[in-house]
């Protein structure tokens, strides 16, 4: 079948387009872009033709060759292909092809172009060698790229020292929680002495206890990779930072793919977690989903808006994972990854129209400036909010009923008021920087954006719109609940009320108190109002919590204590002694024996037949 | 007296510490230089009489390429001392110690 290729040319296009820019062609930024779009767009056409031909459960679903033999350590390079990597590989090319090509106009004025494509190709080829992977060893290996490529774009104006600063804690950050992830693989490794998920997911249908008293351990440990990559509590602090970047970083990486990909692993690897593991992650997730939202509620930095509210989001996938239900997980992620990408997109399109302004104080009345961003940004604003039927009501809506389904009431609150409050600030938002009055010059003059730019925020709305009901979770289904009965489309439309009511009308209750909410505080507000009314919790909220000033306070502390304690080992007792014998000896020696360097030629012959007389006494003399 | 091998290698022993130590003790370069032919001859001394009391040609053959080598030396070396007083305007060896640090 010769379309088993296909795999492994989405997978090595970006590579190769990014081998390219940066060898060849980092001096033409037209072009550069142009082939990093290429290989994307090519990486999407070859999905969609691979799926056409193949359906969702191709006959292949492994192709693998072996890559590494150490002792029993065996290790392929493979690629799997099920329901779960297709949709992801359609959603990396076809919303990460989207991003490339509003980048073009984003990032025309940018005189780092080339390298920029070089970058986002790099990450490209990294997302989809996680998505692909066929064991835990391959996944890693670009678990970590993605950490590298990612660093590199949050930084990528590395002259503003918070760029530079921003990317290296999320590198750090996200290193905190690989190293789990590691200990994890190891401790697989170990016990079953297999790295395949296939082969793992095998030995461990026969025989379920076969991890014993570690399980709990492993599962957790895994589930600590997931922590760091998609910004869960108390890993969450660096996501809010990496927005740094430029926004279509944002919108590709930090909402739309790389933090999804902890969601996707724990899907991935979900038959080794067991209850208690279970457990811990879904109140992980519920606590982080809240915490963000109660965060983004007094932020004013646009993108910082967005960043939390993605947290926020994340937290809910990884809640739903918790909840035993990895299709509601993975069918959020995938909602979100269009209405996310697309309100990045769209708040890049605002940045862009008012030069790098980013405080929604010192925006307004940009509906009638910019239609298609207004008008895009409101679908992704009822799409984030729940607001049926667009998709987010839907993928939200399956959350809820999972937590409904598994009696886990605590979960369906936190849920359902996540829900309002992400209604309030997502409205806060849209009605303080869209409409009111222009607050600012910068406002007065925007302009709508280039067609590059504005028709992929259609494209993206379009599935923001429609993604609750095209069968997405179908797919998904077909892969985690293959014995669940299809549906069709209006069976679809009004599956929230029919699968489980309770859940979709106190869910949509929390949307309409939060819209309302946000209607009576922010509609024709001048300035914030909350402050005023929450007081402390207000200053909290706007402060993050405090966590980084907690964390400044102790882990950092500590770390630099440390630090210094090992400086001042290395720096007085090891120098000390390294300085003290070694040099101080050698020097020694050497002031002594210069004693005998006379330049008297009879004095060199006289030790010269001295050493030959010592000589001949060892020699000859015993 | 009967003269053997044992009497010709004690004269070739003192021969050439009378050199050793006209190398080491004198400070004339040339006088050192003649030390150095002493014990040159010293051990031509020690190579004949092994070559006599074996019956065997092979250190009269090796007398013969030292005492040319010799000869070669000597026109060099001397060639040397008689540049270097050119150059120096002496011959004595602690005058010449520009080798020391």
């Amino acid at each position: 079948m010769k379309d088993q290729i296909f795999p492994w040319l989405i997978l090595f296009l970006p590579l190769v387009a990014c081998a390219i820019i940066t060898l060849f062609t980092l001096r033409h930024k037209t072009l550069s872009s142009l082939i990093s779009i290429g290989a994307v767009v090519a990486g999407f056409v070859l999905t969609v033709l691979f799926i056409g031909a193949n359906g969702f459960h191709p006959a292949l679903s492994e192709i693998s060759r072996s890559w590494l033999e150490i002792g029993s350590l065996k290790v392929d390079l493979g690629v799997k292909l099920d329901p779960l990597s297709l949709m992801m590989l359609l959603i990396v090319t076809g919303v990460g092809g989207a991003i490339h090509i509003y980048s073009f106009g984003y990032m025309h004025e940018d005189k780092g172009m080339a390298r920029f494509f070089a970058f986002l190709s790099l990450f490209t080829f990294s997302m989809l060698g996680i998505v692909l992977a066929n064991n835990f060893l391959q996944m890693f290996i670009f678990w970590e790229l993605v950490g590298v490529s990612s660093y590199l774009l949050i930084g990528f104006w590395f002259e503003k020292p918070s760029a530079g600063d921003a990317a290296k804690k999320a590198f750090i950050t996200n290193r905190l929680g690989d190293f789990g992830f590691l200990l994890g693989i190891l401790m697989v490794w170990g016990l079953l002495g297999s790295l395949n998920f296939g082969e793992l997911q095998g030995m461990l249908n026969v025989n379920p206890s076969l991890l014993g008293g570690c399980a709990t351990a492993a599962g957790l440990l895994i589930f600590c990779g997931a922590v760091g990559k998609s910004a869960q509590f108390p890993l969450h602090v660096w996501l809010a930072d990496a927005m740094e970047g430029p926004t279509p970083v944002s919108a590709l990486i930090h909402a739309a793919t790389m933090v999804a990909a902890g969601v996707y692993m724990l899907c991935r690897i979900f038959f080794l977690l067991n209850v208690d593991a279970l457990h811990v992650i879904s109140y992980v997730g519920g606590f982080t989903a809240l915490l963000a939202a109660l965060i983004a509620v007094q932020q004013n930095d646009i993108k910082r808006i967005l960043a939390y509210s993605t947290l926020s989001q994340l937290g809910y996938m990884v809640m739903a994972v918790g909840l035993a239900g990895e299709t509601p997980a993975m069918f959020h992620l995938t909602t979100h990854a269009f209405f996310k990408a697309l309100l990045f997109l769209g708040a890049g399109s605002v940045i862009h129209a008012l030069h790098e302004e980013q405080d929604i104080w010192k925006m307004g009345a940009l509906k009638k400036k910019m239609p298609i961003t207004f008008w895009t940004f409101l679908v992704g604003t009822l799409a984030l909010s729940g607001v049926p039927p667009f998709s987010g009501f839907y993928s939200k809506d399956s959350i809820l009923g999972q937590a409904l389904e598994q009696k886990n009431y605590l979960l369906f609150a936190v849920g359902a008021g996540v829900a309002g409050l992400t209604t309030f600030y997502m409205f806060r938002l849209f009605f303080v920087a869209f409409l009111g009055n222009a607050r600012s010059e910068k406002a007065k003059h925007a302009h709508e954006s280039p067609a590059v730019m504005t028709w992929p925020l259609l494209v993206l709305s379009v599935f923001a719109v429609a993604g609750g009901v095209i069968g997405i979770n179908a797919i998904y289904d077909s892969q985690f609940a293959p014995d669940l009965a299809p549906v069709t489309l209006s069976q679809r439309l009004v599956e929230p009320f029919a699968h489980s009511p309770a859940g979709a009308v106190i869910g949509l209750a929390m949307v309409l108190v939060g819209l309302f909410g946000a209607f009576a505080l922010y509609r024709d507000a001048a300035e914030d109002p909350l402050p005023a009314r929450l007081g402390g919790l207000a200053t909290a909220m706007k402060n993050r919590f405090y966590f980084d000033e907690i964390y400044e306070a102790t882990f950092i502390r500590a770390h630099d204590f440390i630090a210094a304690v090992c400086g001042f080992i290395d720096r007085w007792l090891l120098e000390g002694f390294v300085l003290g014998t070694i040099r101080g000896g050698t020097s020694l020696t050497g002031r002594s024996l210069r004693l005998f360097q006379t330049g008297n030629l009879q004095t060199y012959a006289f030790l010269l037949v001295l050493g030959v007389a010592v000589l001949l006494y060892f020699v000859l003399g015993k | 007296m009967h003269v053997g091998l044992e009497q010709y290698l004690t004269v070739s022993f003192l021969l050439f510490a009378l050199g050793l130590l006209g190398v080491i003790m004198r400070r004339n370069l040339l006088v050192i230089y003649m030390s150095l032919e002493l014990m040159l001859n010293a051990t031509n001394l020690a190579l004949v009489s092994f070559s006599r009391f074996n019956d065997k040609l092979d250190g009269q053959v090796v007398v013969f390429f030292i005492i040319t080598v010799a000869a070669a030396e000597v026109a060099v070396g001397l060639a040397l001392i008689v540049a270097l007083y050119r150059k120096r305007q002496t011959v004595h060896v602690e005058d010449l110690t520009s080798m020391k640090l």
